[in-house]
Parts: C-alpha cells; sequence; structure tokens
C-alpha cells in the first residue's frame, strides 16, 4: 500500500528511494519515472518565485536565482493552491541565505517585489482623492482617521531599493546612481501598480496614520522628528498617489 | 504639547491643494496608454498557478542544489551596480534624508 | 444534466500576456479558460481584464488545486474561494482533476497520481458529491497523465472514470495529450482507450503539446509539458475523437513558455478544420 505521506516524503527528499508500490509497465520500481513528479514539484515552484521576483532574478543572475530558490522550495511549501502569495517568507530566507551576504539590499529588494504583487492583486476600493480631501470640514481634520487603501504598502530600506528596483525596469538598464535610505511607496491609483520615492516624513506619517493615530497626533509625532515637515503637501501627495482608502462617509454617498 | 493647532492643519492642507505635490514618481512619466489606464499593465507570467503541466526533464536532477555544494556566484546586475567606486552592496546604511521633491 | 454547456468550438487558454491583444482585436474564439487559481487575488488588472474578455466570450473556469483524489478531507477554505469564484463570473463549464496536490498543510503544485481501487473510487465520488453541492452546478473532472502505475490499482482508468461520472452526474474533461502521453508511458492503445471512453459524459477536449525523455530502462516516456504546439500523434487521436464524437469544445492548452498569440490561433484554425469536417450529429455511445 503506497500512501500520500509516503508519497510526499519521498517526493521532498530526493535521497528517499521511490515507494513500493509504484511501478513501470514492466512491474519494476523505476526512478527516473519518480523524478518526474519530484522535479514538477520543484521546477514548478521556482518558477512561480522567478515570476513574483523577476527584479531580485535579474540582480543574481539566472542560476543563482534558480539555485537560491529551489533551495527555498525546498524549505518552505505553499500552505494553499493559490499561489499569489507563494515566496511570502523569500526575503527573509535571503536574509539568512550566506552566499547572498555580500549584496545587502537583496533582502529589502525581495520585500518590495512581495510587497508590488500583493499591491497588484489588492482589493479594488475607491480612494481619498485630494479632492475629497479638499472637500473635509477644516475643524474635523486633526481628529481624522485615515486608513490605507487596500493596494498600499510601505517599504522603508537602508538601500536605494525603489532606485534598483525603477531601473531594472528600463531597457537597457542602466545601473542607479542613488545611495543610502529609500521609502518606497506602492499605491495603485488608476489601475496600475506604482513605485514612488517619498520623502522619510511623509514616510513617518503614512505610519503613524497606519498606527491607528489620528490626523492631527500623527502630524505631531512626525514633527518631533521632522521639524521641517509640511503635513498640507504630504497629505496631498499621499492622497494624489491613492496612498488613503475612501473615509466611512464618503464611501455611502 | 499639541503643536499643531487644527487651524495649522488646515492651513498646511489649503496652501498645498493649490501647490505642489510632494510625492516623485520614480518611474517618471504619465505616458500610460488608454488600456493600461482602464485594466493595468497585464503582469505576463506572474502567479501563474500552472500545476497540470509537467515541466521538461531538463531540471529532472534527484541532486539539485545541496546546500554544502553551494558555489555559485551572483553573476546579474549587481556587477554593474556600483555607487562611490565601491559595490553597492558593500554600502552600509548612510541613514541620509532624500530631499523633497518640488 | 446534459454536457456540453460550452460552444463546440475551439477555445484558448487565457494568458496574462495576451489580454491586451485579445481585447484590442477580439479574435474568433469559441471560449477562453483560464486556472481558477490565478484569479484569487482581491481585485487588480487581472479581475478587470477577465471581467473585459468575459463580456464577449463564454468562460471556461479550470481548476488545478482542488486535489480530488486526496486522502483527506476538501479544503474547505478553498471550496469556498471556488464557489465565490464561480457566483462572480458564472462560467459556462467548471472543471477540475483526477488528482491529488495537497497532504496535510503542504500543496505540491503538481497533479499527482491516484491508485484506482473500490476504496478510492468511494472516496473520489464523495469529494465530486461535495464540490457540485458547495458550488450547486455540475462539474467536469479531467483524465489524469501519469508516469508511474499503482500496483494496488484494481480498476482500469476509463471504467474509473466512468463510474465517477455515473454516479456523480458529473461530466468528464477529455484531455487527448493525457490519453497519449499515459499511454506511451504505460505500453497501453491510445486508440482503444479513446474507443472505450464513455463520451456521452464528455463536455470539453484538451489538446496539448508533450515532451519526451526515457525511463530506466531507456523506453520512451513522455511528459505532459504543455509548452509546445500538438503533436502530429495527439493530433490525429484527436481527429479519432471527433469522428466518433461530432464537434466538442476544444481547448488548445499552452502554459509553459507561452508564445505570440498569433501562433495560438495557428493552433485555433487546425482545431477548427478538425471540427468543420466532423459529423454534425455526436453518435449515440
Amino acid at each position: 500500500m503506497t500512501d500520500e505521506a509516503q508519497f510526499v516524503a519521498a517526493l521532498t527528499d530526493p535521497t528517499r528511494a521511490v515507494p513500493a508500490g509504484l511501478v513501470s509497465p514492466r512491474g519494476t520500481t523505476d526512478a527516473k519515472r519518480f523524478a518526474v513528479y519530484r522535479n514538477n514539484v520543484h521546477v514548478s515552484l521556482t518558477a512561480a518565485l522567478a515570476a513574483r521576483f523577476p527584479v531580485t532574478r535579474m540582480v543574481v543572475g539566472d542560476d543563482f536565482f534558480a539555485g537560491m530558490a529551489r533551495l527555498h522550495v525546498g524549505q518552505t511549501k505553499p500552505t494553499t493552491p493559490v499561489l499569489l502569495h507563494y515566496g511570502d517568507s523569500f526575503a527573509d530566507f535571503i536574509a539568512g541565505f550566506p552566499p547572498a551576504s555580500e549584496l545587502p539590499y537583496l533582502p529589502d529588494l525581495a520585500r518590495l517585489e512581495a510587497a508590488w504583487s500583493d499591491s497588484y492583486n489588492a482589493a479594488d476600493i475607491g480612494g481619498l482623492s485630494p479632492t475629497g480631501l479638499a472637500a473635509m470640514a477644516p475643524e474635523t481634520l486633526a481628529d481624522l482617521s485615515l486608513a490605507l487603501a487596500p493596494a498600499a504598502r510601505l517599504i522603508s530600506s537602508a538601500y536605494p531599493v525603489g532606485s534598483i528596483w525603477s531601473a531594472h525596469q528600463q531597457v537597457p538598464f542602466v545601473p542607479p546612481k542613488q545611495s543610502g535610505t529609500e521609502h518606497v511607496l506602492l499605491t495603485r491609483p488608476q489601475a496600475d501598480v506604482r513605485l514612488t520615492i517619498i520623502p522619510p516624513a511623509a514616510a513617518a506619517l503614512l505610519r503613524a496614520l497606519a498606527d491607528g493615530l489620528t490626523l492631527g497626533a500623527a502630524a505631531d509625532a512626525v514633527f518631533a522628528t521632522h521639524p521641517d515637515f509640511d503635513p498640507g503637501s504630504a497629505l496631498v501627495g499621499l492622497a494624489g498617489l491613492g496612498a488613503f482608502a475612501a473615509p466611512q462617509q464618503e464611501l455611502s454617498r | 504639547m499639541n503643536r499643531l493647532t487644527t487651524f495649522a492643519l488646515a492651513a498646511s492642507l489649503t496652501a498645498a491643494l493649490g501647490g505642489v505635490a510632494i510625492a516623485q514618481d520614480a518611474m517618471g512619466g504619465d505616458a500610460m496608454a488608454a488600456t493600461e489606464k482602464c485594466f493595468g499593465v497585464a503582469l505576463a507570467g506572474a502567479n501563474d498557478c500552472a500545476a497540470g503541466p509537467g515541466t521538461t526533464c531538463a531540471g529532472t536532477s534527484t541532486i539539485d542544489y545541496q546546500g554544502n555544494a553551494w558555489k555559485a556566484v551572483p553573476a546579474g546586475t549587481c556587477e554593474t551596480m556600483m555607487l562611490d567606486g565601491d559595490r553597492m552592496g558593500s554600502l552600509v546604511a548612510l541613514d541620509r534624508d532624500l530631499p523633497m521633491a518640488s | 444534466m446534459s454536457f456540453p454547456a460550452l460552444p463546440a468550438r475551439p477555445g484558448l487558454g487565457l494568458k496574462p500576456q495576451h489580454y491586451a491583444q485579445i481585447i484590442a482585436d477580439q479574435p474568433d474564439l469559441g471560449f477562453f479558460e483560464v486556472h481558477a487559481e490565478n484569479y484569487m487575488g482581491e481585485g487588480g488588472p487581472p479581475h478587470r481584464y477577465l471581467e473585459a474578455i468575459c463580456e464577449n466570450y463564454p468562460l471556461s473556469l479550470h481548476g488545478v488545486g482542488l486535489s480530488i483524489g486526496g486522502q483527506g478531507p476538501l479544503d474547505r477554505d478553498h471550496l469556498e474561494r471556488l464557489r465565490a469564484l464561480n457566483d462572480r463570473y458564472q462560467p459556462a463549464s467548471f472543471s477540475e482533476h483526477l488528482a491529488w496536490s495537497s497532504h496535510d498543510e503542504g500543496y505540491l503544485n503538481d497533479l499527482l497520481p491516484v491508485p484506482y481501487t473500490p476504496q478510492t473510487l468511494d472516496r473520489v465520488v464523495a469529494h465530486v458529491d461535495q464540490v457540485q453541492q458547495a458550488l450547486g452546478r455540475p462539474m467536469l473532472l479531467e483524465n489524469p497523465s501519469t508516469y508511474v502505475l499503482f500496483a494496488q490499482s484494481t480498476i482500469d482508468e476509463v471504467d474509473f472514470l466512468d463510474a465517477i461520472a455515473t454516479r456523480t452526474g458529473c461530466g468528464l474533461l477529455l484531455d487527448v495529450n493525457n490519453v497519449m502521453v499515459s499511454a506511451v508511458n504505460h505500453r497501453l492503445d491510445p486508440v482503444a482507450y479513446i474507443d472505450r471512453f464513455p463520451m456521452h459524459h464528455v463536455g470539453e477536449i484538451h489538446l496539448a503539446g508533450y515532451d519526451e525523455t526515457t525511463d530506466d530502462a531507456g523506453d520512451r516516456l513522455l511528459i505532459d509539458a504543455h509548452g509546445s504546439r500538438v503533436r502530429p500523434d495527439v493530433f490525429a487521436l484527436y481527429r479519432h475523437t471527433i469522428a466518433r464524437t461530432g464537434p466538442l469544445p476544444t481547448l488548445i492548452e499552452w502554459d509553459n513558455d507561452v508564445p505570440a498569440f498569433d501562433v495560438l490561433m495557428d493552433e485555433v484554425r487546425l482545431v477548427d478544420a478538425v471540427l468543420d469536417a466532423a459529423p454534425a450529429q455526436r453518435l449515440a455511445s
């Protein structure tokens, strides 16, 4: 009797023998036949990672990526048939993968790519436009709670991962000149995902709002670390990019 | 102390609505085709659940990549990404604030 | 229940790289088919494109991850996602595979083989019943391509599929490439398989290209690769099938190394020629 558990164990561990009871038409155990299944699992999941992390792949090259992805696939199987989110832990894997350590920006770049596909597949919900912002009663602004749009993602990195990502969207590839910290905002102002490098104060405001602070409290918190902060222009800029979900009263109109 | 009064917040917003957006678009250009405006860019191959098709025989190795046998080095665009005469990978966080875009 | 619900014409698997061209050109096709799991994100461009394309073409929703042949219970969360997708798009057809792909908490992203015994038959029948009840509609079940046999199997694959269809009322999706792949791999006669197949249950046909390698003994081993044109021997088997059944909805599957849309339309024209030459009425079987 060959049950699933034996099949899976042999499928995921190439050093194991082919389970008894799986045979060729000659009635013999046939390693190359079983290897087709092993291959399908690992190659298809490696391909799923390659599809979700195309820039990471370009940065390290096809061979290095295939090997790195293959090791991750060996350790981490999907937990659902929906592969949209497969690779959520790939960035953490890269961070602990010694051969990639000479590229310290690589984990954050992978985080950005995972966030990009999350934004791409996020719910279509109407956002708060700058016009919507302008229509709000001034006396209500400080107590306002602004929720992030479902497609909004903020990645802050000590490395210029937004510039690296953007440079790889162009053909031919031109190496980016930026260095240092970048705050990268992903939004879907219209249909498509848009990547924007935003100023540190705007990123701090977004993070404070995402943590549930009211607009007044969030702006105060940003002032504490960024004395030159201009909340109005930050809000208008972020709203224009589609960073905020429409507030309840706007949705019910 | 609440440094930002309701009035100041409203005034700042009013000024900004008539002024410039702070966001700097890293992608540049807004010349999206009409289709992309309505539907977005179709991400070819991404997230494709395609169970059913088998894979070609090329990767039918039972040895695959064992961790202790790892000898590969990154060999993609990382080789060309140099900064300040140094490999970008060797840069430690500079923690430098980006200028506000105007 | 009568099958098919799709038009008896050629269809194509819908790929993101072809969305814009399809919307612009409106190619003459009977239907499009998508893998259900690729549209289980909450929103974004994939849904917008699919909605637009569904305004002009019938849709076939083809699941690849439900693990209907699995030992354990069906994944209720996944079944609920399938129900929601069926409700949203109201596809002309919903199909899945006689295979398993999940075990415990892990999903293996391949269609793994099922032994054919009275016990596994009861289990698959129960799972198909559960799916049809949850979705509130009949489904099609696809014959697999396999690379190994189970020594424990006691039921012939065609009889196994016929029994499932008869007991559950589901239809069958006949993948002619899978027939060729399995027949060559297990030294069976593909024409005999087709001639025994219960065609009155068939609601759709799949065609695809296979790859070829060898097994431990150096014998031919075909791989169901979906990465090339339909091979001539599979097309001949398809012609033989359609001569017996009359026109049936026929999908070209091309999932790996997806070519330009025009290459897919070349394959569609070959299918069209076979369907045009077919007897108008399907023969009683």
